[in-house]
């Protein structure tokens, strides 16, 4: 199976790197300089936090408009240009063009959000280097300990270990919004409905967590109304366990075994997809 | 569209089967405070329908970024109230950053009193006192706001002493504040001495000082500063301690 999946999956990264997504990143690059020259006026520690702000919420928002939209476009595109066709009249089954697609898509969210990383670690780094000269000039004079100390607040309020699981998290909820979108084309008509419905689940499954507790909390009395929560509660992913950088930013620590659920839960979701997608699209006609 | 309905089924059955685990994962993250709390009407509000859109779609931390740049820009043209306001928004949408309590607290407790005690357009001096009170005391708020949501934070509650020690002249209250603060974990050790001294300063609690400030002379050489000397050598006279059990 590997055979059929791994070019299929190397020939969607292929292309859509040459639709020239990577072009985003200069977009994330410009808001983090940018944003790290207006943010200068701040003190130190405001000036760092509002980075990590900044960044991490664009990686997520670039992460996840780009699982949306790259997986939403494919299948409309493959039968538009009837590659679709010349792929599967080869040995090559429906599930394993699947994966496939979303392979290649999962490996360029993966590319992106190392990319995007690195560009935020070298704009915290070079703001860090300059805030770290200004404090060794302005405290030229103390005690050896003082100006530890001093220095020492500056490296803290900058990089953290604890950036790294929470923009893990970023990457396996955009892997996750892939994987669902895939579900949503199979049965879609155009890649319009496609990227609505998306993006309305996007917005379902940030409130996931509130239905859910209506439903097992019996908050509300209606029948019809129960029934939608439940459904609600039921069908989609609870997005809100995937944003953890709001507390990442603000020195929480992601405890290794909340990580590893998490990661876990979003892996789960993302074959979940897959396989629903592939059961619907193996009876869809062509 | 039998499959469909069949798959619709399946994602239903396994979301059942999920609920649990999903609770489980949604509690641990809760104990550790990695879920936010929930939105309210009222910051519905403040921050108009797509502030509140983007904070239920995960953006919480950018909306506060941006909020704080605007209550940076109103410091920069003395906007003290609706600084305020600001400030509720960003630690409302933002609660576990220590950094915001603190320096929202620092602006009121500090700019804006200063700025309201020396406002040019009052002229009468007892509604300028009122009006730095009234900061002052906004300030103290913002902190114990701050820390009722950050329990494990030294830094705030030290802060806070540091309020009712300067600002409001509470010594007894200032050193209760400097006590808890040193007892937090990752506090400083000058958090402690800071308790002793205004500890020595609270009618009543010059015995439980002096045991404090003793206790921590004798840890040895790092924590005997001259303040720390000068206050026990205080306590001893104040306190009638016997020559033979003095300091040096």
């Amino acid at each position: 199976m590997l055979n059929s999946v791994l070019p299929i999956a190397k020939n969607t990264l292929t292309d859509l790197i040459r639709q020239k997504v990577f072009n985003i990143l200069l977009v994330f690059a410009l808001c983090a300089i940018g944003s790290s020259i207006f943010m200068a006026k701040l003190t130190f520690q405001e000036e760092f936090q509002m980075l990590k702000d900044v960044c991490l919420g664009a990686m997520s928002i670039f992460t996840s408009l780009l699982a949306i939209l790259a997986t939403a476009g494919f299948l409309p595109k493959d039968l538009e240009d009837r590659t679709i066709y010349t792929l599967l009249s080869k040995p090559v089954p429906r599930y394993a063009y699947l994966m496939g697609k979303l392979l290649g898509i999962i490996s360029l969210l993966f590319v992106f959000t190392v990319l995007m990383s690195a560009v935020f670690c070298v704009v915290l780094w070079t703001r860090e280097q300059t805030v770290l000269a200004e404090t060794r000039n302005a405290t030229a004079g103390m005690s050896a300990e003082e100006i530890k100390a001093a220095l020492k607040q500056i490296t803290d309020a900058t990089f953290n270990i604890n950036l790294l699981p929470g923009i893990a998290i970023i990457f396996i909820k955009a892997a996750l919004l892939a994987s669902m979108t895939l579900l949503i084309s199979t049965f879609a008509t155009s890649q319009l409905f496609t990227v609505m419905a998306a993006a309305a689940v996007y917005f379902i499954g940030h409130l996931q967590a509130t239905a859910r507790e209506a439903w097992v909390g019996d908050v509300t009395s209606q029948w019809w109304s129960k029934i939608l929560v439940a459904i609600v509660a039921l069908l989609f992913p609870d997005l809100q366990a995937f944003n953890l950088t709001d507390d990442v930013i603000a020195g929480a620590a992601i405890p290794l075994g909340i990580f590893l659920q998490t990661f876990g839960l979003g892996v789960f979701y993302v074959t979940l997809y897959y396989a629903v997608s592939a059961f619907i699209f193996s009876g869809r006609e062509l | 569209m039998i499959r469909k309905g069949v798959a619709i089924l399946i994602l239903l059955a396994i979301g059942a089967l999920l609920m649990p685990v999903e609770r489980r994962i949604d509690a641990d993250q809760r104990a550790v405070h990695l879920r936010k709390p929930t939105l309210n009407l009222e910051l519905r509000e403040r921050i108009g329908q797509m502030g509140f859109l983007a904070a239920l779609s995960g953006f919480r931390s950018p909306l506060a970024a941006i909020l704080w740049i605007e209550a940076h820009n109103a410091w920069e043209r003395t906007e003290w109230g609706r600084m305020a306001g600001l400030f509720d928004t960003v630690t409302t949408l933002q609660p576990r950053s220590p950094l915001y309590w603190d320096m929202a607290s620092w602006h009121m407790a500090y700019n804006a009193s200063v700025a309201a005690r020396e406002d040019p357009k009052q002229p009468s001096e007892i509604l300028r006192q009122r009006a730095e009170r009234q900061y002052i005391q906004l300030g103290k708020e913002i902190l114990e706001r701050g820390i009722r949501n950050n329990p494990d934070n030294a830094y705030l509650q030290n802060q806070l002493g540091i309020i009712l020690r300067d600002k409001l002249s509470d010594d007894c209250a200032a050193a209760n504040a400097f006590l808890k603060a040193s007892e937090l974990p990752g506090a400083p050790p000058f958090y402690a001495r800071a308790a002793g001294y205004s500890m020595a300063k609270c009618p009543g609690k010059e015995k439980q000082a002096y045991e404090l400030l003793k206790h921590l002379y004798d840890k040895g050489e790092d924590e005997r500063k001259p303040s720390l000397i000068s206050n026990i050598k205080d306590l001893e006279k104040k306190l009638d301690v016997p020559p033979a059990e003095r300091i040096p």
